[in-house]
């Protein structure tokens, strides 16, 4: 990871020295190994100081272009496959102006959750290396190695996505193809019976404290004014209730994005109480694609979403239980 | 100092339960929070962080304050507070960490001052405090700057905990009436062990890369100049504007106010705030603070400058390092501090 | 057997959003030719069945409806043309979801009935009163602060 670091470095001090762009969105150092946080840069010196590209940058830059592409100059900006899909989303809505990016296209093997890692029993990291799929921990107390696949962020465990826009890409090492069911966990629980269901999203849901950060990281959540945030709207955005206030926040916001949510799985990546909120758009996006034929938002940046058109011979809501459907 | 065998713990739990409330802290769907504790529960005191922290048991996210029933003209207003000390209704909050008790002391001078807040008060004085101290502090600890002793904590009873043992230790009369409420379950010893726990966690905690985090810079009479530095804006640009940092902070007290309807008349209830919302002291002109930055300053100038000018210097940031840990883009008081602390920072 | 009998005398409250241009107009005809529909059903006229936001459902569930069900237009009669099936893909996707978060999916329905279709109207009505009250009360999705104090 480190060659594409210093490749990426070189990159947007080339561009930023030549003028090209006036600043480059990417992740800088935290404090650790596995805290980067997204930030972005204007001068050389600075990429210099802070830019970091490694295992732990699983935020999607994407959103934060709503913002800065209405700045002067161009941005540029470094996307992951998965980020690209929420870009040309946002491209799509008009969120963001597509010719004041400059679209970098870096490569991605899966990011780690350094949650999953200190759950599995490491902590006081220091470093962290991956060679396949062992991921070698180096701690204040030892050396340790874990298997990749039980510590990637839940996202990138089943991802399979590509590029779908870029003005140039540093890919140095190419994804192996994978075949993966993505729908897998969706299945599992449209097997259960409505009780069963229903007391796992209780479950789950209780958690919830409201902080809203699934919200505020969705790059399909753009509105300038959230319904929740509306002191009208008799829906107390940060009251947290477990009686009723969670259920009804996800199931609007999963609906409100649904035909839009390209799966980048950025809402349960930042959830603190680590509830599987990507199984609520999930679901939406299994029904869609066996209701209304595949559709992966985020492919293009124009045309229609499975809700603003219509077929003549749509499934009737109710058989979408009978099975007739499916 | 006495101590019970970790298998027996369960029994020591049921002890309590018998005649007081308990809140523990208890895995539920893959997290640890503080929760009732009943038979059966999966009680995770080896959990170093609860998501949540114990705040919640004095000053719930969600409380109802009074009810409003309209017959006629006349509207009744009913008081839905409870005096659980009068009504003889005690409860035990157990494990809590030495960071999350001298939250609860930053919490008392402000629900506990004038104008007292009985809500808070009347929780606070049903329930006896057993800590827990911290064997196994993490990277993103740092408790030592704000002078807090982990391996050590204070409360109506303190407890150690190793592979074998629970230790216990009570501290005030509370604490005594605890211990002997379930005296039959506890047996002499356990000095050395303690002694040893503790000397080996001080250990740690002296490596740990926080701990040396130079406060100096934040004075009352530094005011001005931090909240004029510059580096808000970077420091807050990443900054998704969510309540994550404040929802899950010891310390944080900001709440709001509103009105429910049900079909039996208003309820009046309160729930946590947070600064980072853009609806925070939302008025009739608007709002007073417009942008990210300016609400990402107030809440770490609040913790660091503000509270201690009003509080004999007294930090509203325990160290507790939940921030560090929860924040989805990677912000925290720690870059804070290390930005605008002081020289001794670097 | 007691619960049975609690069970039939519970009255569900439903929520009937019905299009101004069919269904309310079916409605008004089932009215005029004398024919009958419960009066726990609460009508809400909308301008058209597209009128109505998933928000609206979820709204009247937790303001304590037991059952909420849509009536607009057959497909192809909409008075704005196509709305309607606009309606039919959303309500599609919400009415799956809200089983997929365990809602009882006898409590959703989507009927179209035409302003001539008054005998339609009472019987979907009925049938759908039915279906509801042999559910029970509605706890899954009814904020429990709104019932407070009963």
């Amino acid at each position: 990871m480190k060659d594409v670091e210093l490749k990426m470095l070189e990159r947007a001090k080339a561009l930023l020295q030549s003028g090209e762009v006036a600043r480059v969105i990417g992740w800088k150092k935290g404090e650790f190994c596995y805290d980067p946080a997204p930030a972005s840069f204007e001068s050389v010196e600075e990429m210099e100081n802070g830019f970091v590209y490694n295992w732990f940058c699983g935020a999607n830059l994407s959103k934060y272009l709503i913002q800065m592409a209405k700045k002067e100059g161009k941005t540029a900006v470094f996307l992951k496959p998965c980020d690209t899909y929420s870009f040309n989303q946002l491209v799509k809505e008009h969120r963001i102006n597509r010719e004041n990016v400059y679209v970098i296209a870096v490569e991605c093997l899966a990011k780690l959750d350094v949650e999953k890692m200190k759950a599995k029993g490491v902590s006081f990291i220091t470093d962290v290396e991956v060679v396949d799929k062992d991921v070698k921990v180096t701690t204040a107390y030892g050396v340790e190695t874990l298997y990749k696949p039980d510590v990637v962020l839940s996202k990138c465990a089943v991802c399979t996505k590509t590029h779908q826009v870029k003005d140039e890409e540093i890919i140095l090492h190419e994804r192996p193809e994978r075949e993966v069911n993505r729908f897998e966990e969706v299945e599992k629980l449209e097997a259960m019976t409505e009780d069963e269901r229903f007391a796992f999203w209780r479950e789950q849901l209780s958690k919830c404290i409201r902080c809203n950060a699934c919200r505020n990281v969705c790059p399909a959540c753009s509105c300038v004014k959230c319904v929740f945030d509306n002191p009208a709207s008799g829906i107390a955005a940060k009251a947290n209730d477990d009686k009723f206030e969670e259920q009804l926040f996800h199931i609007i916001r999963a609906f409100h994005v649904s035909g839009r949510c390209t799966d980048c799985g950025e809402c349960s990546r930042v959830c603190p109480q680590n509830i599987p909120l990507h199984l609520l758009n999930r679901k939406f996006i299994k029904d869609i694609d066996t209701l209304y034929g595949e559709y992966q938002a985020g492919e293009e940046s124009e045309g229609k979403t499975p809700l603003t058109t219509y077929t003549e011979g749509d499934t009737e809501p109710n058989d979408v239980f009978n099975g007739e459907a499916k | 100092m006495l101590k019970i065998a970790k298998e027996r713990l369960n029994e020591l739990y049921a002890k309590i339960n018998e005649s007081m409330g308990l809140f523990i802290p208890v895995k539920k769907a893959g997290e640890v929070n503080y929760a009732v504790w009943s038979e059966g529960k999966e009680v995770s005191l080896e959990t170093l962080k609860t998501v949540k922290s114990p705040k919640n048991m004095f000053f719930p996210q969600t409380e109802n304050m009074m009810k409003f029933k309209q017959e006629g003209k006349n509207i009744e207003v009913v008081d839905v507070r409870r005096d659980y000390v009068e009504e003889g209704k005690l409860f035990v909050l157990f494990g809590v960490k030495a960071c999350d008790y001298k939250a609860i002391e930053v919490l008392d001078k402000v629900f506990l001052a004038e104008p007292i807040d009985t809500y808070y008060q009347n929780r606070r004085n049903a329930t006896t405090i057993v800590t827990l101290a911290c064997s196994r502090p993490e990277e993103s600890c740092f408790c030592r700057v704000f002078d807090i002793d982990a391996t050590a904590p204070q409360g109506d009873v303190t407890t150690w905990l190793d592979n074998e043992y629970l230790y216990w230790q009570a501290n005030t009369e509370k604490g005594e009436a605890l211990t002997a409420l379930v005296k039959d379950l506890l047996e002499e010893g356990g000095e050395k062990e303690v002694e040893a726990q503790k000397e080996a966690t001080k250990v740690i905690i002296d490596k740990l890369p926080f701990s040396n985090l130079d406060l100096s810079k934040f004075q009352p009479e530094n005011l001005n100049e931090l909240f004029e530095a510059k580096e808000w804006e970077e420091m807050s640009e990443a900054c998704l504007g969510c309540g994550t940092c404040t929802f899950v902070c010891p310390t944080c007290q900001c709440f709001d106010i509103r009105d429910f309807k049900t079909h039996e008349g208003v309820i009046r209830y309160r729930c946590w705030d947070s600064c980072m919302y853009s609806d925070f002291t939302l008025m009739a002109h608007g709002n007073s603070r417009t942008t990210q930055m300016q609400r990402f300053r107030q809440r770490f100038m609040h913790k660091l400058v503000y509270y201690p000018s009003q509080n004999d210097g007294l930090y509203s940031c325990v160290g507790c390092g939940r921030c560090v840990n929860k924040c989805p883009q990677n912000l925290n008081i720690v870059k804070v501090i290390k930005t605008l602390g002081g020289k001794d920072n670097d | 057997m007691q619960e049975v009998t609690e069970k039939k005398e519970f009255t569900p409250t439903i929520v009937a959003f019905c299009c101004n241009w069919c269904s309310y107009a079916g409605a008004d005809l089932a009215g005029s030719s004398r024919l009958t529909y419960p009066a726990n059903v609460k009508i809400i006229r909308v301008p058209c069945s597209c009128r109505v936001n998933p928000m609206f459902v979820l709204k009247a569930f937790q303001q304590g409806a037991d059952g909420v069900i849509l009536c607009g237009c057959h497909p192809g009669d909409c008075h704005y043309v196509t709305g309607n099936y606009y309606t039919r893909r959303r309500m599609a996707l919400l009415y799956s979801f809200l089983n997929y978060m365990g809602i009882e999916k006898e409590r959703t329905r989507l009927e179209w009935v035409s302003a001539a279709e008054g005998a339609r109207f009472s019987a979907v009505m009925n049938d759908f009163v039915k279906q509801v009250a042999e559910l029970g009360e509605n706890k899954r999705l009814t904020d429990l602060r709104v019932k407070e104090g009963e």
